[in-house]
């Protein structure tokens, strides 16, 4: 595509403080209903350069199925209870803590071509505070062969690349902390 | 392991309370005023126009550190983002459609039993991909303050009136040309802690998906000739003149209604798409789930 015809993009901003009425919604953070067949919980906490927790900050979701499909479905705003639609939505409570109930999202095609990348959730963060967006992935800790080989973590160096790799919880849940600034710093990313 | 806290959010973007004889200067610290404020936005931006007389990039997007939107300090990574390329589900986008959205969801006159207060606006505009294409078939989400400046929101207690019969949340559906539509309220502007007489233009929040994850973004839409602009911290995040124009809509009278709404019209761009696209996408869909 040549750059002559591309248009340039409307800058992002804050979401501010007040979205609270606006943006969650009934069951936004359950992707499928909590104790079903192969759900897992996941969940982090969300902290400043500081290490003080955020009260105010909403994540959003986007994955594949367990079987790595990409869902083209719609329902994530009204949920059906049995549609897996592969996205959500998730405010941190007072304590920086937030929750959504999913699945281990499975290994998608790899490109022709290109090292096959391990499985992850793409996680949009939002806050107050935070001017525009950021972009982030959740790796699964299992499978260190595909860790290894994944484009994205082989680029980091290992004490930035642990900040994208969630704990794996007794109960079969996944645990994920941002850190939006200072030691341990999550990686956020750059599409462009 | 920091110590969890229950307590409230820090105040600092939260209003002063409604009591009638509520001391809008907090006592108990130096006050910031808006000499102080604007004195560090006017430093800032004139370190940008230098930069950019000296062959610098057009900056697109707001600064991730901006010190005079205070609550940017501690929250901004200091490290670089990591390019990489978009792989997989980041090449899609979640889907949406009319069993999610109601179509009167648009109208945010008509949430409650009597008619809102303040001056009936309509919204109208599309939303395209960095190529020019529409973005078919895509939520947008909307939010705002009431005429009165005031949002529903428990953390939203200064003094202005709640207006019982405004909510201030839209929702709608792009349709096969990317166009959005909003009949709303004309928000106004409203104060803020971020320092002394701290005053946000007036503005509307919209939530915007693209035909992939990528281009999620979230900004907020302000109207034409507002004399905050060059105060607020917020819309100074962007220190390029011409970024910060593309948030600004356009009095637009083809889209006012006789007796009825004046019109405003908003184009919003994403940023360009990496998926190679089939012919039945590049067409864009309706928007519609039924025929799944």
């Amino acid at each position: 595509m040549s750059n002559s015809t591309k248009l340039v993009p409307t800058p992002g901003q804050t979401v501010g403080p007040f979205y609270g009425y606006a943006l969650p919604y009934e069951k936004d953070n359950e992707l499928l209903a909590p104790g079903s067949p192969g759900s897992i919980r996941l969940q982090g906490t969300v902290y400043d350069g500081a290490g003080q927790t955020i009260p105010d900050a909403i994540l959003e979701i986007w994955q594949p199925d367990s079987e790595g499909n990409v869902v083209q479905r719609t329902g994530s705003l009204v949920r059906d209870g049995y549609t897996f639609t592969g996205w959500g939505r998730g405010a941190v409570g007072n304590s920086g803590v937030y929750t959504f109930t999913t699945v281990n999202p499975g290994p998608t095609k790899s490109v022709p071509g290109k090292a096959a990348a391990a499985p992850f959730i793409s996680v949009a963060v939002f806050a107050r505070g935070l001017t525009n967006r950021l972009f982030t992935r959740i790796y699964l800790p299992e499978n260190e062969e595909a860790l290894a080989s994944d484009p994205l973590l082989s680029s980091l160096d290992p004490e930035r690349r642990k900040t994208l790799i969630a704990r794996r919880d007794p109960d079969g849940g996944l645990t994920w902390d941002i850190r939006l600034q200072g030691e341990g710093e999550t990686v956020f990313l750059d599409f462009q | 392991m920091p110590e969890e806290t229950n307590a409230q959010p820090e105040s600092d973007e939260s209003v002063p309370p409604a009591e009638p004889k509520a001391a809008h200067l907090p006592l108990d610290k130096a006050i910031e005023t808006q000499a102080d404020l604007s004195a560090e936005i006017n430093s800032l931006g004139e370190a940008y126009r230098r930069a950019l007389k000296d062959g610098a990039q057009p900056e697109t997007q707001p600064r991730l550190d901006y010190p005079p939107y205070r609550s940017s300090i501690l929250r901004h990574p200091t490290k670089s983002l990591h390019h990489t390329d978009p792989e997989t589900i980041e090449l899609y986008s979640p889907a949406f459609g009319h069993q999610d959205v109601h179509a009167l969801e648009s109208d945010l006159t008509i949430q409650h039993n009597g008619e809102p207060q303040g001056e009936r606006i309509i919204v109208a505009g599309r939303v395209l991909d960095g190529d020019g294409r529409p973005v078919a078939g895509q939520l947008v989400e909307i939010w705002q303050a009431n005429a009165s400046g005031r949002y529903i929101h428990k953390r939203d207690q200064h003094p202005a009136p709640i207006d019982p019969n405004f909510t201030g949340i839209g929702r709608c559906i792009t349709g096969p040309d990317g166009s959005y539509r909003f009949t709303t309220i004309k928000p106004g502007a409203y104060p803020w802690k971020n320092h002394l007489n701290a005053w946000r233009p007036a503005h509307i929040h919209f939530s915007l998906f693209g035909t992939e994850f990528t281009q999620r973004i979230i900004t907020q839409m302000y109207f034409p000739g507002d004399q905050l602009f060059p105060l607020d911290p917020i819309y100074q995040t962007i220190v390029d003149q011409d970024a910060r124009d593309r948030l600004v809509a356009s009095y637009d009278h083809s889209l006012t209604e006789p007796e009825w709404a004046l019109g405003y019209n908003w184009d919003i761009v994403l940023t360009g798409a990496k998926r190679t696209w089939t012919e039945n996408e590049a067409l864009g869909a309706d928007g519609d789930d039924d025929n799944e």
